[in-house]
């Protein structure tokens, strides 16, 4: 397979979904200059622009794109990422809260395992359903999402509710809980996590037995299973349960390095996002970062757009919901199906 | 007497909240009938509710629904020639349908409304009391005195029962679903039965979303349908991609949803998000239940292809 093709073609297919949200905002009468204009700045106008606006938000999305690829290599589509992000805050939020007096070095390993342990439960009733029952898990875990969000809504009105008892939020997280930032910026260690994982998911799929028996069963889980002597269940279990896991520390990260506590609303839709970095890279790690960091972008320069050209930041899920079908068809139309056979 | 009043409540309430998700599970039956999954109808509900607020502003309900039954045909037809006739992969494809869906919708609303809102002003469809049978107790007000929409999505449901198990196009239809390699050896073409089935299923999941804005809420918010597409799907497989079946379903998931009305007639102090995750669980139970049980279309979700 010819690499910059691929790449070329994840290239057109970015550019024709900006080409289309141009189009989109000319049909509805706004001014795609002022709009795109507006969009760039919000993203790399300036170093702090790129540092504390981009790259922060392409943490949550360079996490949950690898959950999300790690799961769809395997041929499982995990569509909850969104859920798991939230019960990885959620449990985030609480353990941060009684993290006062404790040493960083122990505080914050223990905040985001909690994150990791929470995403893993959340994911593991559609593992169990899917097993057990046969539930595919592309409607569990999409049923799921709205479960969790519900959940938020219940523990900041509930139990984590700030001492005040006024707003829908928590109190902010114990300070050793908090993660360690770039000085200036709003960069945090989350980032150099997330670098730190990809590199562990590279070597995970082109230097193991595991991953390349995950990548087995995603290609064909008949024959791996009859030649490769694979059981395709308990490999489809475990890496569901890494994706989930890897999704719920998203969350945790995104608690302990950005919001600091936990609210409605906390996630603008990064685990659908992380659908379409996940799908633009191709699922390939490092792709992941490229795409992550493209789409953080977006995110940045939408709130921009929403603030400076008056366009509403939900116009960048056009962007996206175009990116990930131009994909879909150049691989299409290529005969080389994209989906692994056993994702449906 | 307290209590024939709140049971009487509750039903209405229930029937009321199940007509969009009948809608949307009728169409989706359809749909996949014909061997095709499609996660769009969440975004076809979504751009069908805006198009039914859009067009019920210009010119009453029933233009609103008409918008509504358009829009959603349109969002389908997207996903058909992508997932279709281009052969992309179904559930992706309709998950950035859905996605895209939430963004064209926010872009237009914004547009149409600003960032106040449409406000209530949006004239939505009286309830018409069905003579004699409306005073019946408790099951009366729920079941006969109940928006246009409602009756008609009924008879929707009877209709496609009759269409689906009686008639030669809807065997052609479920040949297409169960085997497209026999069909197309009897002379079907699978791709147009398929592409029919889809933006139809569109149209109703549209008229869906209109009923959610012109016989509920009376507005549109963004993000408003909040999975009400998937909960049909759900539905269709809880009604064993029966119409009669999903017409019951839906009827329980209204319940479902109509609990949280109960609860605070009886008194009961329960947090509302309690209420709120309901449905959802219960999708989940139903599929966990019936998945064993019931067998969908054989070749649902497959790509097809056409040599």
């Amino acid at each position: 397979m010819n690499r910059w093709m691929t790449v070329r073609r994840s290239i057109a297919a970015v550019l024709g979904g900006l080409g289309l949200l141009a189009i989109g905002l000319v049909a509805a009468g706004y001014d795609p200059g002022a709009a795109f204009g507006a969009l760039f700045r919000g993203a790399f106008g300036s170093w702090y622009a790129f540092s504390s606006a981009t790259l922060p938000r392409s943490v949550p999305l360079i996490i949950l794109g690898l959950g999300f690829a790690i799961a769809y290599r395997s041929g499982a589509l995990n569509i909850g990422g969104e859920g798991q992000f939230l019960v990885g805050a959620i449990a985030a939020t609480w353990l941060g809260g009684m993290m006062g007096g404790v040493p960083p070095v122990l505080a914050i390993p223990i905040v985001l395992a909690g994150s990791v342990v929470a995403g893993a439960l959340w994911i593991a009733i559609p593992v169990l359903l899917r097993l057990r029952f046969g539930v595919l898990e592309v409607i569990s875990t999409l049923l799921l999402n709205f479960v969790a969000e519900a959940l938020v809504s219940l523990m900041v009105q509930g139990p984590l509710q700030e001492a005040k008892g006024i707003y829908p939020q928590s109190d902010p997280i114990a300070v050793p809980s908090r993660l360690p930032i770039v000085g200036g910026t709003r960069l945090h260690l989350g980032f150099f996590l997330a670098l730190a994982l990809i590199g562990a998911a590279w070597f995970l799929f082109h230097r193991t037995l595991l991953g390349f028996r995950m990548k087995a069963i995603g290609l064909g889980p008949k024959a791996a299973h009859l030649v490769g002597r694979i059981s395709v269940g308990s490999l489809l279990a475990v890496s569901l349960l890494v994706s989930g896991a890897i999704a719920g520390l998203a969350g945790g990260v995104e608690v302990t390095g950005v919001t600091y506590a936990l609210f409605q609303n906390l996630s603008p839709g990064y685990g659908f996002t992380a659908i379409a970095v996940a799908l633009l890279a191709r699922g390939h790690p490092l792709g992941i970062v490229a795409a992550g960091v493209l789409f953080g972008a977006l995110e940045a320069g939408a709130g921009a757009m929403q603030r400076d050209a008056g366009i509403p930041a939900v116009a960048v899920y056009v962007v996206q919901a175009v990116t990930i079908i131009i994909v879909l068809l150049a691989d299409a139309t290529l005969r080389r199906r994209p989906t692994p056979a056993a994702a449906t | 007497m307290e209590w024939v009043a709140v049971a009487g409540g509750f039903v209405a309430a229930a029937v009321r909240a199940g007509t969009p998700l009948l809608w949307a599970a009728l169409g989706e039956t359809l749909t996949e009938r014909s061997g095709v999954i499609n996660l769009g109808v969440e975004g076809a509900m979504l751009v069908g509710a805006l198009a039914g607020t859009l067009g019920g502003f210009a010119g009453g309900p029933w233009v609103g629904v008409i918008a509504a039954a358009g829009a959603g045909g349109v969002a389908s037809l997207v996903f058909a020639v992508l997932a279709i006739v281009a052969r992309a992969d179904q559930i992706i494809t309709g998950t950035a349908i859905t996605l895209g869906a939430v963004g064209v919708t926010g872009i237009v609303f914004r547009r149409a409304f600003g960032s106040t809102g449409p406000g209530l002003d949006l004239e939505t469809f009286p309830s018409v009391s069905v003579p004699l049978l409306h005073r019946i107790p408790v099951l009366g007000e729920g079941l006969f005195h109940q928006p246009a929409l409602t009756y008609l999505a009924v008879l929707v449901a009877g209709a496609l029962a009759w269409f689906v198990f009686r008639t030669r196009w809807g065997l052609a239809l479920r040949a297409v679903g169960e085997s497209p390699e026999a069909a197309r050896a009897a002379g079907i073409s699978v791709r147009s039965v398929q592409l029919v089935a889809t933006v139809v299923g569109g149209v109703a999941a549209g008229i869906g979303g209109a009923t959610l804005v012109l016989a509920q809420v009376g507005t549109f918010a963004e993000k408003m349908t909040a999975g009400r597409g998937f909960i049909a799907i759900a539905i269709v497989v809880l009604g064993r991609w029966h119409p009669m079946g999903v017409l019951a379903a839906a009827l329980f998931f209204g319940g479902a949803s109509a609990l949280q009305f109960l609860f605070q007639a009886m008194g009961f102090d329960v947090p509302y998000q309690l209420f709120l995750m309901l449905p959802y669980l219960l999708a989940l139970a139903a599929l966990t239940g019936v998945v064993g049980k019931a067998r969908g279309p054989a070749a649902l979700g497959v790509s097809s292809d056409e040599g």
